[in-house]
């Protein structure tokens, strides 16, 4: 990765300025591109669900926003800081930018937190456990403070009751309810979700996407996710981003993009994912 | 007389203060094998070759030299750089050090088997490093190769007679002088055999017990 030059985002016409900004980021393994050029601004509180065929870089572009990955060109903001940069020394004001330290990453990823689709749970530690062991160690709550949150937290996505059981046993969508309290419990301002009902058996989705509903209703978290189920991008995201070979193909709301898609790759796939039921 | 009972109560007592050297060193010896082991295995992983590598090498270098040479090393040959140790000091830096290289090896096997999706889930959490391996890594990584290491500590155990060679009366030394003084060995090596074996029972015993422990604590 370069030093880069990038604009901190500005304000746009609504008068703010985006949560998160892919600009020109680029992603390669080795020979293979998997993002080329990627150009994409999320605003604060939207809920934005990436959609495309597999292997068409929908996990790398979370990953890259949640520092898992190194990018190979382009700057990530994350609201108004740069995340993948830094200011270069003595270039106050003049824009260019150095690629991040540990430490500068340390600061900024705070803010974005992920759901993984194999949920990831920590699985020594019980479900209050997972949630409390980044307040304390990472935020710096008491024990106690800890306790409260995670307990307030796994009661909201419907596990008050499970408090003191391990992963192994608690069924897949309970455990992947406890990896979205989790995450929350580190209030970030950013949520990433990466197919977090493929792993599960269909009768424990509903569980989770409900979950999710109610975040996306009670919260002003922006929201970014990658999932297959097309009934529940239609409902819930106020974009949909349709992502193929690397570049976003086509976007724009539910309704336009599922009713009356412009691309055709758009619309070989949906009529592929709709065959699929 | 093949066998004299006389002389054999006799002498007990004394190889039973001589035991308690050997498993003071034991102890002591496995205490830095296991601490020092872990921390090879976790310089290995570092992401700095500057690290990795003089490590790497000198895991290598301790594990592929023989320990009595270690032991004349340490002994012998650092008075000479201004660090006198005792011989029993040396004995047990000695037998830590060569026994850490292998433990290490043991942990690297479990830290390998570590899902990559927990260190990922403990960088989303922005959990630093240290804290990822104190509380998320080594917990789960340990565990499972509990039996290896206990294997170690029988072995390091059973080398504790090569510290007799810088004359530290541990058992084998102990049992040595006995029978030079007296012209009868056959006693005192008996017995040491039988020390060595009793105790290597009772530390297979134990390490069975730490590992129920350890599966019974998971739920
Ligand atoms: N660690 C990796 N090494 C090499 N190639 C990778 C790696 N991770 C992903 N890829 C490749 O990058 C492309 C995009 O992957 P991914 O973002 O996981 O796709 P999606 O989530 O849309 O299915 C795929 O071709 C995949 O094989
Ligand atoms: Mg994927």
């Amino acid at each position: 990765m370069e030093a880069s030059t990038s604009e901190r985002p500005a304000a746009a016409e609504g008068g703010v300025a985006p949560m998160v900004r892919f600009d020109r980021v680029t992603k390669r393994y080795g020979a293979l591109t998997v993002l080329d050029d990627l150009q994409l601004d999320i605003a604060a509180g939207e809920k934005v669900a990436i959609i495309g065929p597999s292997g068409s870089g929908k996990t790398t572009v979370l990953r890259m926003l949640m520092t898992l990955e190194r990018i190979d060109g382009g700057v990530i903001w994350v609201d108004g800081e740069p995340m993948t940069h830094m200011p270069g020394p003595g270039a106050a004001g003049s824009g260019s930018l150095v690629p991040a330290s540990q430490r500068h990453l340390r600061q900024v990823r705070g803010k974005v937190g992920m759901v993984f689709q194999h949920f990831n749970l920590f699985p020594h530690m019980s479900a209050l456990k997972n949630c409390m062991e980044a307040p304390v160690t990472v935020l710096g709550l008491s024990r106690k403070e800890a306790r409260e949150r995670g307990a307030e937290l796994l009661s909201m996505v419907g596990l008050g009751d499970k408090l003191d059981h391990f992963p192994g046993q608690l069924s897949g969508g309970q455990q992947q309810r406890v990896a979205i309290a989790r995450a929350l419990a580190m209030r970030p301002k950013v949520m990433l979700f990466d197919e977090v009902t493929s792993a599960l058996d269909p009768e424990l989705v509903g569980e989770v996407l409900t979950v999710i509903r109610k975040l996306g209703a009670e919260h002003d978290l922006t929201m970014i996710m990658v999932t297959h189920q097309m009934g529940f991008a239609k409902e819930f995201a106020d974009r949909v981003c349709f992502f193929y070979q690397g570049r976003i193909a086509e976007t724009g709301a539910p309704a336009e993009l599922f009713g009356n898609p412009e691309n055709e790759r758009t619309r070989q796939f949906l009529s592929a994912v709709l065959e699929a039921g | 007389m093949l066998w004299d009972w006389g002389y054999t109560w006799e002498i007990l007592p004394v190889l039973a203060g001589a035991a308690i050297v050997t498993i003071e060193a034991t102890l002591v010896g496995f205490v830095i094998a296991a601490l020092l082991g872990l921390a090879f295995a976790i310089l290995r992983m570092s992401p700095s070759a500057w690290v990795r590598l003089p490590v790497g090498g000198l895991v290598e270098f301790i594990r592929s030299t023989p320990l009595l040479i270690q032991i004349f090393f340490l002994f012998f040959v650092f008075p000479k750089f201004g660090v006198t140790l005792s011989a029993f000091t040396a004995g047990f830096l000695a037998l830590g050090l060569h026994y850490s290289t292998y433990c290490s090896e043991v942990y690297r096997a479990g830290l390998e088997n570590i899902p990559k999706g927990q260190w990922e889930a403990s960088i989303a959490l922005n959990l630093s490093p240290w804290v990822t391996f104190r509380d998320i890594i080594i917990p789960q990584a340990i565990p499972p190769v509990v039996p290896a290491l206990g294997n170690y500590l029988v072995a390091l155990f059973k080398e504790t007679p090569l510290l007799s060679a810088i004359a530290v009366l541990e058992l084998m030394q102990t049992a040595k002088i006995l029978g030079s003084e007296n012209f009868r060995y056959t006693e005192p090596m008996t017995l040491v055999g039988i020390f060595f074996l009793l105790l290597s029972l009772i530390s297979a015993a134990g390490i069975r017990q730490v590992e129920r422990w350890l599966k019974n604590r998971r739920g």
